[in-house]
C-alpha cells in the first residue's frame, strides 16, 4: 500500500478550476518531485493533501486512510506536514521558539531539536535569535525544521528553492536523503528541474491543473521533460 | 486635596484602566478584533458578581472565584458560536460587536431594570494609609493597583514564557501555518477572549465597588479602555499600563479643576495624544 | 499601439443608466412629487412621520457613504446631528436669527467643525477609528453640559417667538418644516448619486473594496476619505437643525447620545444593504414598517433588530438589497458602469493562460 495516494483530485479557486483530476502516490522512503511552471497548480496540490484547500475525502489517503477535506491540525497530527511557499516562519518568535513549535504536536520520531541542530548545524548558534534576521537560506531550514520537528511520515516541501542562491539550494537539497533515510517520504514541488531530478526518485510533472508526464527520475528524456513543462 | 494625593489617585485609577486596556490589547494581538461590546461585558461581570453576592451572601472579592471562570467560560462560548464567524475583513467584525453591544445592553436593562448598582466590600471601601496629613492612600485603590500589575506581569509572562502563549503569539503571526503546527485556529481565539474575559472580570468587579454601574455603564469603560491602549501603544502589554495611568492622572487632575471634568479631561489628553504621538506612548509593531 | 486600438478606444463610452435605472428614476420622481403633494392630502400625524422618515433616510444615506463607499465606519455622527442642532438654537436664541437661516449656517459650523476632527480621527485606523468617533462625540456631550451659556444639561428651549417666525399660522409651518425635510433627504440622495457617478466616485469605491490597491493606483486616500467626512459631517448637521427645530428643545443628551440616532441609522443601514444607495431606503422602510407592530417593546426592539443586523452581517453582508440586487441586477439609480463601443469590435488575439 502505498503511503499516500491521490485519485483524480479536482480543486477550485471560485470559477478558476486549478486541479483537473491530478492522480498520483507516494512510497515510503520515496523522494518525488512535481515540476510545473507558474500557475500549473503544483501549490494546490500540496495545500490539498495538508488540508489546506477543499477536497472529497476519497481523493486524498494517506496509510489507507480517506483524509481529504480534514482540517490541517488533525493531518499533521496523522503525520503528513508541509513546509510552505515563501518559508513563512512566525515573525514574532526566535528560531528556537520556531522550531519548538513545529514539535508541539508530540509526535514520536527520530527528529528532535538536537537533531536538527545536528542537520542544521549554523541554526544552533541562532537559536535565540528573532526568526527574520536570518538570512533566507537559513530561514529555510528553520522552516524545514520546524516541520521535521512534527517527525512526520510525509514531508511536503513548497519551492523551497525560491529566492535561494544556487549554492544554497544545494546545500539544502543535499540534506534531503538525511530526512528520507530517518523514514520520512518526501514531495518536492520545484521549478528548478534540474534539481528536482537529482533530488528525487519519481517525478511528476503539471501542466494547467493535469499531469503531462510521471516517470522514474533517472529515465526520463529531457526533451519529454521539456515538451510537458511547457505544453508545447 | 493636596497635589502628591491627586497625582497618587490617578495613578492607581490607571491601574484599573490598564486592565481594561490589556482585555481589548490582548484580543487584538492575537485575533485582530476590536471588540466594541468589550465594555458592556465588563458590565455582565459586575452583574453576575452582584447576583453572585446576594445568592451566596459573600464578598466582591471572594465572588470573584465563581465569578471569573463563569465570564471566561462565556467567552469562550461567545467566541466560538459567534465571534469567530465575524473575523477578518473590516465591516463584519465591527458591526457585529457593536450590534452585540447594544443587544447585551438591552438584555441588560429588561433584566434588571436601569437601576443604579454597586458592589459593597464592607469598610475596606473608606479605609486609607496616613503617610502625612496632605497625603492619604486609600487601601483599595493600592489593592487594586496591585492585582493589575500582577495580572499585567502574569499575561506578559503567558505569553513569551508558556507554550500557549507561544500558541497564540504564532496563530496572531499567521494563523494559517500556525494550523501546521497542530493548533486549531477556532479553539485558540476562544482561549484568548477567555482569557480576555476573565481579566476583564476582575476589572469589572473593582470598578463595581468603587462606583454604580447600570446597563449603559459599558461604553464609558470600553472608551477608558481604548484610549489607554491608544495612548499606551498597540500591542505592548506594559504600554497599556503606562496609558491607563497616564489617563487615571489626566481624569484626575481634571477632577481637581472641576468636579464635573474629570472624563473630559481625559477624553482632552487622549485627543492631544493622538495629535502629537498617534502611534502611543511605547508602540510595538506585532505582540 | 496600433491605429486600430486608437479607434477602438476613442469610440467606448462609460454609459450609467440601464433599463432598471430608467424605471427606477421614474417611480423616484413620481413618488417625489407625490410626496411633495402630502401636506395636501395628508394629515398631520402623516406628515410628522414622514419628516421622521426622510431624516432617517438622510442619516443613514450619510452614515452608509461613510461607513459603505469610504470604508470609515462612525459612529460618532450624532456629534454633528447635535452641533446642527446647538447652531440653530443658539443663533436664534443669540442672533434672532430666523431658523430657517439657521440651517444653511448648521452646514458651514458642521464643515467647519469637523475638519480638524477628521484630520485628527484619520490617523486611526478600522476600528479605532470607530471608537475614535465615538469619543468625540463624548467630549461634545460633556462640553455641552459644562457651559452654561449653552443650556448646560437641562439644555435650551426653542422660546415661542422664534417658533412663530418661521410662518404665520401652525400648518404653514409645519407644511413649510416638511418640505425642508423632503429637500434634504433628495438633496442628500441626490448628491450621493451624483457623486458616485464621477471617477471621485470610484475612487472610493476603489478605497472600500481594496486600500491598498487603490494607494498604488494613486488615489489620495486621506483627502477623498477626508472630503467625504466633510461633506456627511455638513449635511447632518443640516438634518440635525431640523429635526431639533421640530422637537422645539434641545438637551446634550438628546443631542448628541449615541442611541437615539446613531444605533437605528447603522442598523437600517446594515439590514437594508451597505454599500448601495438603495440600501438605506429599503432599511429605513423595513424599520418603520417593524416599529409599526413592535412599537410597545422599545428595548425588545433594539435586541430584534440588533440579531437581525447580526445575522445580516454574518449570512449576507450586503443587506437584503445588496441580496436581491445581486441576485437579479436591479438598479434603481443610474449608477451602473459599463463599457459601451459604438464600432463593432474587431477581432481580439487570445490573451495567455491564466496565472
Amino acid at each position: 500500500m502505498a503511503l499516500l495516494e491521490v485519485n483524480s483530485l479536482t480543486a477550485c479557486y471560485g470559477d478558476f478550476q486549478a486541479l483537473y483530476g491530478v492522480s498520483m502516490s507516494v512510497d515510503a522512503g520515496q523522494a518525488v518531485a512535481v515540476i510545473g511552471a507558474n500557475g500549473a497548480g503544483k501549490s494546490t496540490l500540496l495545500k490539498a493533501i495538508v488540508g489546506m484547500h477543499p477536497a472529497e475525502p476519497d481523493m486524498i489517503h494517506f496509510e489507507g486512510e480517506a483524509i481529504g477535506g480534514m482540517r490541517p491540525p488533525k493531518i499533521v497530527a496523522r503525520g503528513v506536514t508541509m513546509v510552505p511557499e515563501g518559508r513563512r516562519l512566525f515573525s514574532s518568535l526566535t528560531v528556537e521558539e520556531n522550531l519548538r513549535i513545529g514539535g508541539q504536536l508530540g509526535r514520536r520520531g527520530p527528529w528532535s531539536l538536537q537533531r536538527i541542530f545536528e542537520l542544521f548545524p549554523m541554526l544552533a548558534e541562532r537559536r535565540s535569535q528573532r526568526s527574520m534576521s536570518l538570512s533566507g537560506g537559513q530561514q529555510q531550514m528553520v522552516a524545514i525544521g520546524r516541520a521535521l520537528m512534527s517527525n512526520p511520515r510525509l514531508l511536503l516541501c513548497d519551492e523551497i528553492s525560491l529566492g535561494l542562491a544556487p549554492i544554497v539550494v544545494r546545500d539544502i537539497f543535499q540534506r534531503l536523503p538525511t530526512v528520507v533515510a530517518e523514514g520520512t517520504a518526501v514531495v518536492v514541488v520545484e521549478q528548478d528541474v534540474m534539481q528536482a531530478l537529482a533530488a528525487s526518485n519519481y517525478l511528476y510533472c503539471l501542466q494547467e491543473g493535469r499531469v503531462l508526464l510521471k516517470g522514474e527520475s533517472r529515465n526520463l528524456d529531457r526533451a519529454a521533460i521539456k515538451a510537458a513543462y511547457f505544453g508545447v | 486635596m493636596s497635589f502628591v494625593n491627586v497625582i497618587v489617585q490617578g495613578v492607581l485609577l490607571g491601574g484599573l484602566y490598564a486592565l481594561f486596556a490589556a482585555g481589548l490589547s490582548l484580543i487584538f494581538g492575537v485575533m485582530r478584533l476590536v471588540n466594541i461590546a468589550h465594555g458592556d461585558l465588563i458590565v455582565v461581570a459586575a452583574y453576575f458578581a452582584y447576583f453572585t453576592m446576594q445568592a451566596l451572601g459573600v464578598g466582591p472579592f471572594t465572588s470573584l472565584i465563581a465569578v471569573v471562570p463563569a465570564i471566561a467560560v462565556i467567552g469562550y462560548i461567545l467566541q466560538r458560536s459567534l465571534l469567530n464567524f465575524a473575523l477578518g475583513e473590516d465591516l463584519p467584525p465591527l458591526l457585529v460587536t457593536f450590534g452585540l453591544s447594544i443587544i447585551i445592553q438591552n438584555v441588560l436593562l429588561i433584566l434588571f431594570t436601569h437601576d443604579n448598582r454597586k458592589l459593597y466590600a464592607g469598610p475596606i471601601e473608606m479605609a486609607s494609609w496616613k503617610f502625612t496629613p496632605d497625603l492619604a492612600v486609600g487601601v483599595l485603590p493600592v489593592i487594586q493597583f496591585v492585582v493589575a500589575v500582577l495580572i499585567i506581569g502574569g499575561l506578559q509572562l503567558l505569553f513569551y514564557r508558556t507554550t500557549l502563549g507561544r500558541a497564540f503569539r504564532a496563530t496572531s503571526d499567521d494563523p494559517a501555518i500556525a494550523q501546521l503546527m497542530g493548533i486549531e485556529n477556532r479553539h485558540i481565539f476562544a482561549l484568548a477572549m477567555a482569557l480576555s474575559l476573565a481579566v476583564v472580570a476582575v476589572a469589572g468587579v473593582f470598578i463595581a465597588v468603587r462606583t454604580t454601574f447600570n446597563p449603559f455603564y459599558g461604553p464609558q469603560l470600553l472608551i477608558f479602555g481604548f484610549e489607554a491602549v491608544i495612548m499606551g501603544g498597540l500591542g505592548s502589554l506594559w504600554g497599556t499600563l503606562a496609558g491607563g495611568i497616564l489617563l487615571g492622572l489626566a481624569q484626575a487632575l481634571g477632577g481637581q479643576i472641576n468636579v464635573g471634568l474629570p472624563f473630559t479631561a481625559g477624553h482632552v489628553v487622549f485627543l492631544l495624544v493622538l495629535f502629537v504621538r498617534p502611534q502611543g506612548l511605547f508602540p510595538k509593531v506585532s505582540m | 499601439m496600433s491605429a486600430d486600438s486608437n479607434t477602438a478606444l476613442r469610440s467606448v463610452q462609460v454609459v450609467h443608466a440601464s433599463l432598471a435605472s430608467r424605471i427606477g428614476l421614474a417611480f423616484w420622481t413620481l413618488l417625489v412629487a407625490v410626496l411633495i403633494a402630502l401636506p395636501y392630502w395628508g394629515d398631520r400625524q402623516m406628515m410628522r412621520l414622514s419628516t421622521e422618515i426622510y431624516s432617517f433616510v438622510a442619516l443613514a444615506s450619510l452614515w452608509n457613504l461613510l461607513a459603505g463607499y469610504a470604508g470609515l465606519v462612525s459612529v460618532g455622527q450624532q456629534t454633528f446631528v447635535g452641533l446642527g442642532g446647538y447652531t440653530l438654537y443658539l443663533c436664534a436664541l443669540w442672533a434672532g436669527l430666523n431658523p430657517m437661516l439657521g440651517l444653511p449656517l448648521a452646514g458651514l459650523l458642521g464643515c467647519l467643525i469637523s475638519i480638524p476632527i477628521v484630520l485628527l480621527l484619520l490617523k486611526l485606523r478600522g476600528a479605532y477609528f470607530t471608537i475614535g468617533s465615538w469619543v468625540v462625540a463624548e467630549v461634545f456631550l460633556q462640553i455641552f453640559q459644562l457651559v452654561p451659556a449653552v443650556g448646560g444639561g437641562s439644555g435650551i428651549s426653542l422660546p415661542a417667538t422664534v417658533v412663530l417666525s418661521i410662518a404665520k399660522s401652525r400648518s404653514a409651518r409645519e407644511a413649510l418644516i416638511y418640505w425642508v425635510f423632503l429637500a434634504l433627504a433628495v438633496a442628500v440622495i441626490g448628491v450621493i448619486v451624483i457623486l458616485l457617478r464621477t471617477r471621485y466616485g470610484l475612487a472610493l469605491q476603489a478605497i472600500r473594496d481594496n486600500e491598498t490597491a487603490a494607494k498604488s493606483n494613486g488615489i489620495d486616500v486621506v483627502r477623498a476619505r477626508t472630503v467625504v467626512f466633510v461633506v456627511a459631517a455638513a449635511a447632518s448637521s443640516m438634518v440635525g437643525s431640523m429635526i431639533f427645530l421640530q422637537k422645539l428643545s434641545i438637551t446634550p443628551f438628546s443631542a448628541f447620545s449615541i442611541n437615539d440616532w446613531t444605533v437605528n441609522m447603522i442598523f437600517i443601514t446594515v439590514i437594508g444593504g451597505i454599500g448601495r444607495v438603495e440600501g438605506p431606503i429599503l432599511g429605513t422602510v423595513i424599520y418603520f414598517a417593524l416599529r409599526e407592530y413592535l412599537a410597545d417593546l422599545a428595548s425588545i426592539y433594539l435586541i430584534i433588530l440588533g440579531m437581525v443586523a447580526i445575522g445580516v452581517m454574518l449570512k449576507a453582508p450586503k443587506g437584503i438589497w445588496g441580496y436581491v440586487a445581486d441576485r437579479f441586477g436591479w438598479q434603481l439609480f443610474p449608477l451602473a458602469r459599463r463599457l459601451v463601443r459604438d464600432v463593432p469590435p474587431r477581432a481580439a488575439v487570445a490573451s495567455g493562460a491564466p496565472g
